[in-house]
């Protein structure tokens, strides 16, 4: 088994270095970041210009092989290049990157939890009132754009807060600037930020989760192992989570790590909302600015997680299956 | 019925009964209110008594086990009373049932795959069973799941209960659930049907092992099965059941000689016997009734030959009838005997066309010639570079030849070539080694256009006419399809679907309906239709019968039988079941691990077989006749069906063989050493064995 990941990994380890050099490609041809340049008023000298791009690693008269072996090289020693404004992305990427892997991790764990354990109770309770009170919450869920879902928690907090008539719950940014409290107070600020947009996340993978497990679960709640089980002299209960939960899991291996990895950009919406800097805010405004580095930094940083996240469903996927483990 | 509890008491003695099942009733909810699923079924059982539950698909048998089991969803309205030495399960909570599972009663279900937790280890969920009702260790139950997997017959046992159900053999995984259905050593063992899904000769061994573990347990029994051979066999008394009802019951040997409800009559005379090739067999028309819609009189009232008006009006209960403990559910029980009222036969004889022009076989045109045929697969590893780490031979070297009106009957356990020798038959291409002649082309020499119109005469009937009828279009589209194909015009396909439908016994009306509105034999009708379109010659049939019930089967095999004779068709007839095979086929091939080891006219390989391995399959078939089925001495083939990738060397069956572990060792060293090519062994027949001696295995043969 130990093989069959390392072969897997060895396998991820390609599939990023086709990625980016894919989303590397495309953003130099689609990307011009010597419009940026030339759009200034007063227009810089062109010499000036090209002197710049060329030093950014993105000027269009260079050859692009030659730039994108600059830049890989770079990124190889762990330096991602430059913003298209000369900033580093390296340091930018770091805090970028905490700040949607703290929304996003806390935000799909308790997703993917209380997903798998809605959709649990809803098989279990199927066609009763329990039941088609998750149904009605999930397809809400699932049938509104998370910015419609995201605005609404703000009209919610806002709400709240004005009935309390002091802040309660915090909607803007991931920490209130200036604050000084104490560890434990910054802390406590720093949770109470994190409360709404890891809901907005939470929420609408609880309700994509929620149908799916209730759907696995309702096929093995049918399956004559499950009968066996009880026949042995498991109750109804015992017999539904030691037998049919652990199987019912298998499916779901696969689609909890992947909906992860590509949701470190897909937040999107969520970030820019609620004002976190994250790498979805990022990508977006990369993509604005022309910035051909930063868009193929962010694309390669997706292409690890998703990739991650593919191993990591390869790794759940042996230690739940047997059939898996042995051939 | 309380009578019919007590007469059984009475039998037995003054032993108390053990289970008593009174009055039961089952009731699922419905689309349009509750349908009944069991209507008032009583049984009672002792010690060491088997019960044979029979009947069709549909008929209750199951669901009024799992209601015993306590096993229903909870949607079914369960009432009546089922009582275990005297306190009535019936309404205990489900934790009070969970005690008596498994430990009072167990149950074997029928497909042992879905039947086990995947993810579990086998050994871990034997164990489980005796950790939740004997408060053992996990180290202890382990242990002793260990020699209860030895005790049915799992080779390295400790070994392999470590190993998952998916490791395991079908034949294996039945002996895993008798493993954990006899660990608490119960009172009372239900089988769910526990042969179904095997072959016969895995049968045979595991109707053994149900036998031994009935004795180490003393467990009542009761066989839920629609096999009326294995019910001969093992049962003491049989409850035959329809539309949720038993209709009959009584001690095996008499209800098997002298049936009195026309539903269990047409039942055994639907059974085509290996002991009795020439009887024709008599369908029972229609098809069981809905139960969500029963009719207002007897639920088989439109299927029953000998019905009177009463019928139509009234439900006859069941009833005392002939002596001896006999129950029937009959208004004309008491005018029947031993399958006839009033001199004539309840089913009267069906009328098969039997002209046939007695042409020797020698002169009559070969219409298939395999030759030498063989197909072998890969086994590769790797997945950028695929390399090739062995072989599996499917098909290796076999020849025959069907002559025309004959039909080749192909048989041998799942997994020995045969599918794979018709598909290689049916594609028409030319093989990777020896050849195949259809009515004197040879595939091999064929352009597409040739071998297009070749595909005429080669038709094919698959074995799930569910599967293989295309549910969006009606069935007129469907039978003609291949005419169309064959750009026949508009008018005369009209004419010719009309004509198909009604040579297969259905109605032309019946065009315009689509799959979905018929029966599963009306299914089968319409696959047969569809391949007889474009009049074929040779007609492949793949287990046509194997999906459906024994009285809708017969009705097919009649069917089949006309066709041959009245078009002049031969059959390559694929079936596991070797009755089917005996009835309908003139030659028989028997296959094994790729190769024909017996090969012969039907009267000779069944009569007097010659090779080891077809005497075990003819053995292990059981007979419906009580009488004679509890006379054969069986001949148990060991083990499973090797892996093709891994042969024994010399004689391949030799690891299984019986008549290998009787050989003195110098006879021995022969089989070990020498591959048996198939030789004649006078007449028709020819087998591949070194030590081949003639061997009566049927009854009255």
């Amino acid at each position: 088994m130990g093989r069959f990941l390392l072969k897997r990994l060895a396998n991820y380890a390609v599939l990023i270095v086709v990625a980016t050099t894919m989303a590397y490609m495309i953003a130099s041809l689609a990307l011009h970041p010597r419009a940026r340049y030339e759009g200034r008023n007063p227009p810089p000298p062109a010499a000036v210009v090209d002197s710049t791009l060329t030093a950014y690693g993105v000027n269009d008269k260079d050859p692009l092989v030659g730039r994108y072996v600059h830049w890989i090289g770079g990124v190889l020693h762990g330096d991602f290049g430059k913003t298209v404004t000369g900033g580093s992305i390296n340091a930018e990427l770091g805090a970028r990157a905490l700040v949607s892997l703290r929304l996003l991790l806390i935000g799909s764990i308790l997703g993917a939890v209380l997903g798998v354990l809605v959709g649990v109770v809803s098989a279990v309770k199927q066609y009763r009132l329990t039941d088609r009170f998750f149904t009605a919450f999930s397809f809400f869920f699932i049938a509104t754009p998370v910015f419609f879902t995201a605005v609404l928690l703000k009209f919610g907090a806002l709400t709240v807060n004005d009935a309390a008539g002091t802040t309660l719950l915090n909607y803007v940014g991931y920490a209130t600037p200036g604050l000084d409290a104490g560890f434990l107070g910054s802390a406590w600020d720093q949770v109470n930020h994190l409360v709404l947009p890891t809901l907005s996340i939470a929420l609408a993978q609880i309700a994509y989760f929620s149908r799916y497990q209730r759907n696995s679960m309702l096929d093995v709640m049918g399956s004559d192992f499950l009968r066996t089980a009880q026949a042995k002299g498991l109750t109804r209960r015992r017999a539904l989570f030691k037998h049919g939960l652990r199987t019912a899991l298998i499916p779901m291996a696969t689609l909890l790590a992947y909906s992860f990895g590509t949701l470190v950009v897909g937040a999107t919406f969520t970030e820019k909302i609620f004002a976190w800097h994250g790498m979805g805010e990022w990508l977006v405004d990369s993509i604005t600015n022309n910035d051909i580095n930063v868009t193929a930094t962010v694309a390669m940083f997706t292409a690890v997680f998703i990739l991650l996240s593919g191993f990591l469903s390869d790794v759940i996927y042996a230690v739940l299956d047997p059939r898996v483990r042995v051939s | 019925m309380t009578t019919q509890a007590q007469s059984t008491t009475e039998r037995a003695g003054a032993d108390a009964p053990l289970l008593e099942v009174r009055d039961l009733t089952v009731e699922f909810q419905g689309e349009d209110g509750p349908v009944p699923a069991v209507r008032g079924v009583s049984y009672a059982l002792t010690p060491g008594e088997v019960l044979g539950i029979v009947g069709e698909s549909g008929s209750g048998k199951s669901v009024s086990s799992l209601a015993v089991m306590g096993l229903l969803p909870a949607t079914a309205r369960v009432t009546g009373s089922v009582r275990l030495r005297g306190r009535d399960l019936l309404g205990l909570s489900d934790r009070e049932l969970a005690r008596i599972r498994g430990r009072k009663i167990a149950m074997i279900f029928q497909d042992p795959l879905s039947a086990l937790t995947p993810v579990y280890s086998i050994g871990d969920q034997i164990a489980e069973t005796v950790m939740i009702h004997q408060g053992a260790s996990k180290a202890d139950a382990f242990t002793r799941a260990v020699e209860l997997l030895d005790a049915v017959g799992i080779p390295n046992a400790a070994q392999r209960a470590k190993a998952y159900p998916h490791e395991f053999s079908g034949g294996m995984r039945q002996r895993v659930m008798i493993a954990m259905s006899i660990a608490n050593d119960p009172d009372v063992l239900i089988a769910d049907e526990p042969t179904t899904a095997l072959d016969v000769t895995i049968q045979a061994q595991v109707l053994e092992l149900l036998d031994t573990a009935r004795e180490i347990t003393n467990a009542a029994t009761i066989m839920i099965t629609h096999d009326l051979g294995v019910v001969a066999g093992i049962a003491d008394r049989i409850l035959v059941m329809y539309a949720g009802k038993a209709v009959e019951s009584g001690r095996v040997e008499p209800v098997y000689a002298d049936p009195r409800m026309p539903y269990t009559i047409g039942l055994l005379g639907s059974v085509p016997r290996l002991d009795r090739p020439g009887q024709p067999l008599t369908p029972i028309e229609g098809s069981p009734p809905n139960v969500a819609r029963l009719p207002k009189g007897c639920p088989f009232v439109a299927r029953c030959p000998v019905r009177i008006s009463l019928c139509e009006t009234v439900e006859p209960d069941l009833e005392p009838t002939a002596g001896g403990g006999r129950w029937a559910a009959c208004h004309r029980s008491e005018e029947i005997e031993l399958g006839r009222i009033h001199g004539a036969p309840v089913f009267p004889l069906p009328e098969i066309a039997t002209l046939r022009e007695e042409l020797p076989r020698e002169q009559r045109t070969a219409v298939l010639q395999v030759d030498n045929l063989a197909k072998r697969y890969a086994i590769t590893k790797g997945a950028v570079l695929r390399r090739k780490i062995g072989t599996i031979t499917a098909v290796d070297g076999i020849s025959f030849d069907i002559r025309e009106g004959e039909a080749l009957g192909l048989v041998g356990e799942s997994g020995c070539g045969k599918t794979t020798t018709i598909m290689q038959i049916l594609e028409l291409t030319p093989p990777e080694q020896g050849s195949v002649v259809v009515l004197g082309q040879d595939v091999g020499s064929l352009n597409s256009q040739q071998r297009k119109q070749l595909r005429r005469d080669v038709q094919v009937v698959f074995q799930d006419p569910m599967a293989s009828l295309d549910p969006r279009l009606p069935v007129g589209d469907l039978i003609d399809e291949p005419l169309r194909s064959f750009g026949v015009p508009a008018d005369k396909r009209r004419a010719r679907v009309r004509e198909l439908l009604s040579l297969v016994g259905l109605s032309p009306e019946h065009a315009n309906r689509y799959p979905a509105d018929f029966s599963g034999g009306q299914r089968q009708r319409i696959g047969i239709a569809r391949a007889l379109a474009l009049e074929p010659k040779l007609l492949v049939l793949d287990e046509p019968v194997s999906a459906l019930d024994v009285s809708i089967q017969a009705g097919v095999l009649n069917l089949l039988e006309d066709l041959k004779v009245r078009l002049g068709l031969s059959y390559l007839f694929v079936a596991h079941d070797l009755s089917v095979v005996r009835h309908i086929a003139d030659r028989v091939a028997v296959m094994y691990l790729g190769r024909l080891v017996e090969v012969g006219a039907a009267g000779h390989v069944f009569e007097r077989p010659t090779h080891p391995y077809t005497q075990a399959l003819l053995s292990a078939v059981p007979i419906p006749d009580p009488v004679a089925e509890r006379q054969r001495t069986r001949i148990l083939v060991h083990g499973d069906l090797p892996s093709p990738a891994n042969l024994p060397s010399g004689c391949r069956f030799r690891s299984r063989c019986p008549l290998f572990a009787e050989l003195p060792s110098d006879q021995q060293q022969l089989c070990i050493d020498v591959d048996p090519q198939l030789e004649s062994r006078g007449g028709d027949l020819a087998s591949a064995c070194h030590w081949a001696r003639e061997r009566q295995v049927l009854p009255g043969a």
